[in-house]
């Protein structure tokens, strides 16, 4: 994954809260056993129109089939984000339609997770930050957003500013794109020692062999 | 020493290293593996040359693409990308020496049941899965957890998993449940009113009377939908319920064989009443009685009296009724005496909206009584509610009766163990004689990445966990109940209070 230090760009709006991973990238698309290929498939159903039938045809309407917000880097929406299924492919479909930052007042804890571990930044606003962010987006798809990760901080062209939380190690490791089981395993000593020990006991052993 | 809830000590046992700075590093005893979210995970393991950790750690099968209908589809899956998954999970389990239940084995099943099923699963451990509802292992008091595909590649490869530490919060439920309410309606009840996202951050330990007063399937069912109210995990603590369903299962502890004094014992308790001790075992051999030792470890693990939790909810189960949800999110729900809301009845805006959506994706207007919704499937089964004593609750209430000429029913065991079970007791008879279809085991319809999916504005009594728009397939309508509303809205056709059900002949 790449590394992310500032961005700017425009942002999707997507002003719904409690957006869940079914929406993101629906079932058919989790049978594939590869981890690439899944930008196509972002908001698959929200994408076409959903009355009657699937015919197939696109739903202009919606955010992501509007060619003024293509280029868009950030995503912009409501509350408790990526709530339901764990399945990671919907981080991988945000990431490779192009989204590099969601910005939404909450996340859900599995879907915080996985989108920490593709280099996707989610960034925390107010409900009140957020709803001016969103606002300026749909009012105008020009509206430029900047994301400054070592200062944590969203500006835009009108004078926005806010502050954002981030984890010290969460932030070092998607400054620095670092893989995770090379940062176990550092501790590989701790956990010889440990899992010697709590083989012992056997009550949390299933020892199963294949 | 301080008093320690239930959730703190679990997780203090697998503590393995904690860096200052950085997350913690918990160790986990056990991974569930299945088709959906494993293949990049191996996949990642073969392009950095790293193995399994723990391969006796691991066990796998396949439960969400597999078909429904007969054993020959099930072998081979005519859609050729579901058949390639599975495929790579057979391939891969034999590739990494990972113990693998495939579609023809009397053990195959949905993840969720078979861990408990085979003994996998038991108080005090860590368990994870690539998958959302491994919350459900959290009813034998084990910290459960669903990850996502690159922690089940950390797993593999390191046995642990860095984790920020949860909060925790308690939910009493006290009081008796009336006749006909459910641990699937203390859950829906629960998630309507905290929210989709009113336990996220935490791991909830479900506690009080009508709690302790449920078997271990309704335990489950309770543990299973922790997700859907956003919690980490969720939790109840094991008791003397717990240990007699692991008490014999294939990875269950092994007890010494019993001395007669011990068995005249067991059969004196019986016989007055008392509940029979599960740690019963004499040694008098000078080997270790394992499971005598386990449950000993085991009656530890509950909350200390007097711990603190960052957050607590107490619920009277005297008032509960039968829920059904009516819109888009799990959190959208009524009782069945009650009516689909108007987006005017809650005040935040993003909620008015929600509403108004999910209004409009069902079908559904604001006033309408929930029992005169008409329904068109039914879908029996799922991790949440696919388990023996779900079967036998709607068989139940169905034995006697023809299913609705306007509706389509089936059932859908969890587990093969579930399937082989019910045959035993004759309930795929009364099934099949109300006419409801009688299936394979899967995740089926829940998620419809098998060939079971509804047709666009389909609408299903489903006993399954989500009603996200297309959940059950593209347009189609879910409302989330307990099995035994389900086989009432299977014979009405519509949804009905099960509470003044005529239970029809034979009926035990």
């Amino acid at each position: 994954m790449d590394a992310i230090k500032t961005l700017t760009s425009i942002a999707a709006p997507l002003p719904l809260p409690n957006i869940d991973t079914d929406q993101i990238i629906p079932k058919q698309f989790l049978k594939r056993i590869e981890r690439t290929g899944y930008g196509e498939f972002l908001f698959y159903d929200w994408k076409r129109i959903q009355e009657g039938p699937d015919t197939g045809k696109p739903d202009t309407s919606f955010v992501l089939n509007k060619p003024e917000y293509k280029d868009a880097k950030i995503l912009i929406t409501e509350k408790n984000f990526g709530c339901g299924s764990s399945r990671e492919h919907a981080a991988w479909a945000i990431y490779q339609f192009g989204f590099r930052v969601v910005i939404a007042p909450t996340f859900a804890d599995i879907f915080f997770s996985n989108a920490g571990k593709n280099g996707i930044l989610l960034v925390k606003l107010s409900e009140e930050d957020t709803e001016t962010l969103l606002k300026r987006s749909t009012a105008n798809p020009e509206h430029k957003i900047t994301i400054n990760v070592e200062e944590q901080l969203v500006t835009d062209e009108q004078g926005f500013k806010a502050h954002f939380e981030m984890d010290p190690f969460r932030k070092y490791c998607l400054v620095n794109g670092l893989d995770d089981i090379g940062l176990t395993l550092r501790y590989e000593k701790d956990l010889d020692a440990f899992e010697a020990k709590h083989d012992t006991e056997f009550w949390s052993t299933p020892k199963v062999t294949a | 020493m301080a008093a320690k809830t239930m959730f703190e000590k679990v997780w203090e046992q697998h503590l393995v290293a904690e860096p200052k700075g950085e997350p913690t590093l918990l160790y986990i005893d056990l991974q569930l593996v299945h088709e959906v979210t494993s293949p990049q995970a191996f996949e990642g393991l073969r392009l950095t040359g790293r193995k399994l950790r723990r391969p006796d750690r691991h066990v796998a099968t396949v439960d969400h693409n597999v078909p429904t209908t007969s054993i020959a589809d099930r072998l081979v899956i005519a859609d050729q990308i579901a058949n390639k998954q599975v495929a790579a999970l057979r391939k891969n389990c034999a590739d990494f020496g990972v113990q693998f239940y495939d579609v023809q084995d009397s053990d195959q099943g949905i993840v969720h049941m078979i861990g408990p099923e085979l003994g996998l699963t038991k108080p005090g451990m860590t368990i994870v899965c690539g998958d959302s509802h491994t919350s459900t292992h959290g009813a034998f008091g084990a910290l459960a957890f669903g990850i996502g595909t690159s922690e089940v590649e950390h797993v593999m490869a390191t046995q642990t998993l860095p984790q920020e530490k949860p909060k925790t919060f308690r939910i009493n439920v006290e009081g008796e449940l009336p006749v006909g309410v459910t641990a699937k309606d203390i859950i829906l009840d629960i998630i309507g009113r905290i929210g989709t996202d009113g336990a996220t951050g935490y791991v909830v330990e479900y506690a009080g009377s009508a709690i302790r007063a449920l078997s271990m399937e309704g335990r489950m069912t309770i543990c299973n939908m922790s997700i859907e109210a956003g919690a980490r995990a969720g939790m109840i603590a094991p008791d003397e319920t717990t240990f007699k369903y692991l008490y014999g299962r294939r990875f269950s502890p092994q007890g010494l064989p019993e001395t007669a004094a011990a068995t005249d014992q067991r059969a004196l308790e019986n016989r007055s009443g008392a509940r029979p001790s599960f740690a019963l075992g004499q040694n008098t051999t000078g080997r270790r009685d394992l499971w005598r030792e386990a449950v000993a470890h085991w009656r530890t693990l509950p909350t200390d009296p007097g711990a603190i939790f960052d957050r607590e909810l107490t619920i009277d189960a005297a008032t509960l009724a039968p829920r059904v949800t009516w819109g888009t999110s799990p959190g959208m729900v009524a009782g069945i005496n009650g009516t689909v809301p108007s987006p005017d009845s809650v005040t935040e805006e993003a909620d008015k909206k929600s509403y108004a959506r999910a209004l409009e994706y069902m079908g559904l207007h604001a006033g309408t009584k929930i029992e005169d919704i008409a329904i068109d499937t039914v879908f029996l089964g799922s991790c949440t509610n696919g388990r023996i004593e779900d079967l036998r609750a709607a068989a139940k209430v169905i034995d006697g009766y023809t299913v609705s000429t306007k509706v389509r029913a089936m059932v859908v065991p969890g587990s093969q163990q579930v399937k082989a079970q019910a045959e035993r007791e004759g309930l795929d008879t009364i099934f099949k004689t109300a006419g409801f279809e009688w299936r394979e085991p899967g995740c089926s319809m829940c998620l419809a990445m098998n060939p079971d999916i509804l047709q666009p504005g389909e609408r299903c009594a489903s006993t399954s966990n989500r009603n996200f728009e297309g959940r059950q397939g593209r347009g189609g309508r879910t409302h989330l109940v307990s099995p035994q509303m389900a086989a009432a809205a299977a014979i009405t056709g519509h949804f009905t209070d099960v509470r003044n059900w005529k239970f029809s002949k034979g009926a035990k």
